[in-house]
Parts: structure tokens; sequence; C-alpha cells
């Protein structure tokens, strides 16, 4: 047999070339690091600008929420802690979501069956309004991380079930005749073929559900006060003392950790599928 | 359906055939059978059966009529799509079929090479599919097959995404590669020439549903060089296949 023809060489070359590197961050953090600064002018103005002294208290200024909020080194403790305590709960009620999911979308995948009698209750559950429930949650498992964590991850399950059940069944169906062509059984098809089709859209739903998780964790919080206080409770304090500074303070840290968050999974699944996957770029 | 060969033929279909729940009469009496060191091709309209005819073939679909007796212990099939895993590298989609069948890691890797090597896709291992051109993910569909060592090759349109040149290309290739394995290969076209070039024996198919209307003997003698299709009597082959393949459209 000859060899491959120049012109397939050629194309195939012409698709690995990549824009230069300089470019390429320049063009992801140039528009975020200007809108940013646009932001900060603009909370400035209106500190400054438009509210009255007196009326200060409802925006301070940037600076001042830095000293007070993270340089101050008793609120730095006290809102780390709590940032700590509310991270325990999002991670617990992540990987619950996330074994939960799992096993619920390759149980869905495997039957047709299945799917239909699980899936509209996993819609129902995600329909609920979380105040609903609050009191029957306090109800069944107390007010403390217990509660804290359901919350979490009645929040963000939802997302990996429908995600990971939509990448199982994402494989094409000539790779499904390939494989039974050559007789692979049940488990080697979902190994080789169902799941590592299923990855991109497993870290989509994943990243989803990664904020949802911090937010499910900073919710319960606030409703499920018991024990540890977390950002949910420093959030609470601060609003009835009239905190400016650490209740902005405490927001950004809390957005801080949903975004470390889902950078966190970004860069997990640029690993994962980022060399294969033709739609994965400049997502992390 | 019988799926124990006890002649020398490598696939034998007996009055095939095949009408779909929706009453789409697909096929109707296909009966023919195809060797080892025989190249058959199919060419007929599209939506004529064709396809359905290889994947009766090959036991994705059950025929309602007739039976088709196959060895389908060791089949190469090759796809329309290249079908290759976008998460895998050429030499791990080449090395799949053979670890569906359970060779062992080390004789794996000897096949993987070797089949690499007969398409022509060294220096490519590494590479994932989607840096191939649409010519190199066929190679490396091929090759995947190719480590199975199948004594039966079918051949479902392959090369009809790929342009012209690359095309010829992989006829020629591929008619090397069936002299040098010695597979008896089944394909499907709707390229005239590409059947003409390639084949022992080309069948002509008729419009929905599909029968075989027509069959011709190919004598050009193995491996044919790429100028064979300047000769006279390769051009007056591939007429007369052209007025079957007409009078069997209208």
């Amino acid at each position: 047999m000859n060899t491959v023809t120049e012109n397939e060489e050629k194309s195939s070359t012409a698709i690995l070339n990549q824009p230069s590197r300089m470019r390429k961050y320049v063009a992801a953090f140039l528009p975020p690091i200007i809108l940013g600064a646009g932001v900060i002018g603009l909370w400035y103005y209106i500190t400054f600008g438009v509210l009255a002294e007196k009326r200060r208290f409802l925006l301070r200024p940037i600076h001042s929420v830095i000293d007070v909020g993270f340089l101050d080194g008793d609120n730095r403790t006290e809102s780390l802690n709590a940032l700590w305590s509310s991270t325990e709960v999002a991670l617990i009620g992540l990987s619950i979501s996330i074994g939960l999911g799992f096993v619920l979308a390759i149980l869905m995948s495997q039957a047709k069956f299945l799917e239909r009698a699980i899936f509209p209750y996993m819609v129902t559950l995600q329909a609920i309004p979380i105040l609903a429930i609050v009191p029957l949650i306090s109800f069944w498992f107390g007010t403390g991380q217990t509660s804290r964590v359901v919350v979490c991850v009645i929040i963000s399950l939802f997302p990996i079930i429908v995600n990971t059940l939509f990448g199982l069944q994402s494989a094409e169906k000539g790779m499904h005749d390939l494989f039974t062509l050559h007789h692979a059984n049940r488990f080697t098809r979902l190994r080789k073929l169902m799941f590592p089709a299923a990855l991109p859209a497993i870290f989509a739903g994943l990243r989803i559900s990664a904020g949802l998780s911090v937010i499910g964790a900073i919710v319960g919080d606030f409703f499920f006060g018991k024990g540890e206080a977390g950002i949910g409770q420093m959030l609470k304090k601060h609003a009835n003392r009239l905190n400016g500074e650490e209740l902005l303070a405490c927001v950004i840290l809390s957005s801080a950790l949903g975004v470390v968050v889902f950078w966190i999974f970004g860069v997990i699944q640029n690993k994962a599928v980022g060399r294969w996957h033709e739609a994965n770029s400049a997502t992390s | 359906m019988n799926t124990n060969l006890n002649t020398s033929s490598s696939l034998s279909f007996d009055d095939i055939g095949m009408i779909f729940p929706d009453g789409t009469e697909a096929l109707r009496n296909i009966s023919f059978e195809l060797s080892k060191g025989e190249f058959v091709t199919i060419v007929g309209p599209s939506g004529c059966g064709k396809s359905t005819l290889l994947k009766i073939a090959s036991g994705l679909l059950e025929p309602t009529n007739g039976s088709v007796e196959v060895d389908r212990e060791r089949l190469g099939y090759v796809f329309q799509d290249a079908t290759l895993l976008p998460w895998r590298t050429v030499s791990k989609n080449v090395e799949l079929l053979a670890e569906l069948h359970g060779i062992d890691p080390q004789e794996r890797k000897q096949l993987v090479e070797e089949s690499i090597e007969l398409v022509n896709l060294e220096g490519f291992e590494n590479h994932y599919p989607k840096s191939l051109s649409g010519g190199m993910k066929m190679r490396c569909s091929l090759a995947r097959s190719l480590t199975l060592k199948p004594p039966l090759f079918l051949f479902d349109e392959p090369f009809g995404a790929v342009d012209e040149i690359t095309r010829e290309k992989l006829n020629e290739d591929t008619q090397q590669l069936f002299k040098q394995e010695g597979f008896a290969g089944l394909f499907i076209t709707h390229s005239i020439s590409e059947a003409v070039f390639m084949s022992t024996k080309v069948l002509v198919m008729s419009a929905r549903p599909g029968r075989i209307v027509d069959e011709f003997d190919i004598p050009f003698d193995y491996p044919r060089k790429p100028d064979l299709r300047f000769n006279a009597d390769f051009a007056e082959l591939c007429g007369k296949v052209s007025v079957a393949l007409r009078g069997s459209h209208s």
C-alpha cells in the first residue's frame, strides 16, 4: 500500500494549527477585566456620587469592604470559619449528589422502563421550592448539618442525573452497532462506549451542580443554623446588624467559593476530555 | 438462521426478503453466494436496500424471509462513517475489536502495529480522530477490522464521504489489501467506477424493493493499477453496468 496522500496529511495538520497562546490569553481575560474595572467604577460612583452620607451603609466603598471584611483579623477568622463550614456542606452534598446521580442515571440508561419510572419523580423533586419543604426537612433531620446537606443534595442532584443520562444515551447508533457486531456485553458497552461518550455531558452537569451545591449549602445554612455557623448564618447576622462591609465580604466570599468550585471542575474537565472532545475549548 | 458454514462459501443468501414493520418492502428474492477470493460489489440507487442487505449479512437485522449462512465470529465491517471512538487515539481505536474479542494485550499490540502499517497510518498512532482527515479516519476504521484477520469483510459505502482523489486512492489500497489478505469482500456503493475497479463481480440492484437484476464478472488481474480506469475495456464495462442500473431504475 502506498503512503498517505499529501492531501490527507495537509488537511490533518491544518486542523492541528492553533492560534498563538498569548493572543488566546488576551482574548480570554481582557474582556472580563475591562468589565470588572467598569463595575468597580460604578460601585464608587454609587457610594459617593448617588448615596447621601448617612445612607452609605447600603453600599460601602470597596476599599472599606476589604479593610473591615477581609483585613480585620477577627472578622476574617470568623468569615473563613463560616466559609469552611459551608464548603464542607457543599462538598458532602455534592459527593452524595454525584454518587446518587450516577447510580440513577446508569440505571435509567440500562432500561427504558426504569427511565420512565424514575424520571417523573426526579422532575418533581427538582420542581419543589426549597422554602416549601424547609419545615419538613427540619422535622425529619433536625436543624443541624444533616439538614443543610439535604438541601444541598436536593438542589444539586437534578443536573447530574439529566446530564449523565443524556451523555450515556449520546453514543451514535453506528458505534453501538459496532459493539453489537463484536458481541460486547452490557457492562463492556457501558464501560468502553457509553461512559466515555458521556464524559463531556457529565462534566457539563458537574459544573452546574458544583455551583448549585454552594448555593444549596448557603441556603441550607440560612435556614438550619444549629452547630457551626456557615456563610448563610453570617449573612443573616450581618444583615440584621446593618454591618455593610461584613455583609458584602460574605457575599464576595460565597460567590468566590462558587467560582472556585466551577473553575476546579472546568480544569478537571479539560484534563479528562479536552484532548479529544471537539467542542471542548476555552471552557475553563 | 444457520450461522455455520459447511460449504466453501463465506456468505450465502438464500431467497432473502425484508419487509419493515411500517410495511416498506426493502428486499425481495435475494440469492447469491460469496466465496473466499471473491470481492463482490453491489451497486444500486439510493434507498434500494443495499445497506439493509449488509445489516442482514452481519446479523444486525433479521430478514423477514429466507436465510443467510455466514460465520460471524470474526467479521470485518466498515461502516459509512468511520465510527471511531473520539476519546481513543488511532492505535487505541485500532485495538478496540481485538480488545472486545479478548485477545491478550501482547498479541493485540502486535496486531495493531501490523494493521496500522497495512493501511499506512504509521506516525499517527497517538493522534485523536478529531485531528484526522476523512480519508485517514477511514483507514483507521479499516485497520481496526484488519486486526481480527477477518475471513469476510463487509463494506457499507465506506468511501462515500471523501473527496474523489482520496476515494480513488482508498479504492486502490482496498483492492491491494483484498489481494494481500485474501478475505472475501462484499462492498456496497453507488459509484460504478469504484465497483468495477475493485471487484471480481458486480451485482446490480433494482430500486425498492431491491432485487439483483444483473451481474457482471470483472476479468482484470490483481493488483490493479490506477491507470486501469483509462482502459477501454474498463470504460466499456462501466458503461454496461450503467445501462443495467438505468434499466433497473426506470
